[in-house]
């Protein structure tokens, strides 16, 4: 996919390693709320800066290139 | 049926200096369901269990999370940092773990080798004195070497948890001296994690005089993982207080238990 078939109102950045979509602007609280993630379920990772408050999420902005992980607790041992 | 909560005379089971009511522990991995995971610890009476930290699946319903199903303020969650095979991946995993937000405890794994999921012992000793640092109450998994066991005492861990054999082999305690030897040395709490596939090997464990045992495949994959689960909680019982008790002298000759008197001519 070629960066011109991108729009100027959208971001690409690199979600729990998959290229992603989004408008630009958009917010972590964005991002969860896209993916129906409760942010009390999950921690998130920002360009490998854990994000440690929950109540940043809505003022932490996403910037083209940007890597996000999105974690959460699984069954393990 | 009733179990005493301690055997006779025990000491309260404490690590770090918060007691914990149960010296099973076990994990949450490779159950059927949620449902038959969930009935299993609390057949086990575990307090403590084990979560790993993985991406969320953006493309599936987010059901699969482990804090959909288990209860925080029911259980201690206590957050692994499997798959993880440098110190720094494994600093990163814990630290995403504490960011969850439940505790600064980690149980710490540095896996050195993908076949036998044995650690390594430099990358395991390099993280555990980065997040004992950072506040981290590390509890490391590692081999039944000696040696390593005091040098992670040395580097901050709060336990540790040598192996009675490999990660989901079932194949029990092979080398029970070696335990022993562990358990005698170390000052710390020792919880003997991973390789105990029945009850038997359980109950083992806990006679080499060890502090707990982890466990989840011995449990999560017998064929009747409920019933397993208090198979092994009766074991730890039955292996702790048999320990405490101190077993009789072995003799290599056999010894009447009935008298030698009053026979018949």
């Amino acid at each position: 996919m070629s960066q011109q078939s991108v729009a100027d109102d959208t971001v690409s950045l690199t979600v729990n390693g998959e290229e992603r979509e989004l408008p630009a602007g958009s917010s972590v609280a964005d991002l969860l709320r896209a993916h129906q993630l409760d942010p009390r379920m999950v921690v998130v990772e920002h360009n490998r800066e854990i994000l440690r408050d929950r109540d940043s999420y809505p003022r932490v902005t996403l910037r083209g290139g940007d890597v996000v992980e999105i974690v959460h607790f699984v069954g393990g041992g | 049926m009733t179990t005493a909560a301690l055997p006779m005379n025990d000491v309260p089971f404490e690590i770090a200096g918060r007691e914990f009511r149960s010296r099973l522990m076990v994990g949450t991995g490779k159950y059927r369901s949620n449902e038959e995971m969930l009935a299993a610890i609390e057949a086990s009476g575990a307090e403590v269990v084990t979560v790993a930290v993985r991406r969320v699946d953006l493309n599936r319903a987010n059901d699969e999370g482990m804090l959909h199903h288990l209860d925080p303020e029911q259980y201690f969650l206590l957050a692994n940092t499997a798959g993880c095979y440098s110190a720094d991946e494994a600093v990163r995993y814990a630290r995403l773990a504490r960011a969850a937000g439940f505790n600064e405890w980690i149980k710490l794994e540095v896996i050195g080798d993908e076949e036998t999921l044995l650690p390594d012992v430099a990358g395991l000793l390099e993280a555990t004195k980065l997040l004992a640092d950072e506040g981290f109450k590390v509890m490391a998994y590692t081999n039944d070497d000696l040696i390593t066991a005091l040098r992670l005492e040395e580097a901050g861990a709060v336990a540790v948890m040598p192996l009675a054999s490999p990660i989901g082999s079932g194949l029990g305690l092979l080398n029970p001296h070696a335990i022993r030897t562990i358990k005698r040395r170390l000052s710390v709490p020792v919880i003997v994690d991973a390789g105990v596939g029945c009850a038997t090997d359980a109950c083992a464990a806990m006679e080499q005089g060890v502090d707990g045992i982890l466990m989840n495949t011995g449990i999560a994959a017998a064929s009747n993982p409920v019933r397993m689960a208090r198979a092994m909680k009766l074991a730890v019982e039955a292996g702790r207080a048999s320990f405490l008790s101190g077993r009789m002298p072995r003799r290599e000759t056999a010894m009447p238990s009935s008298p030698l008197e009053g026979m018949l001519d």
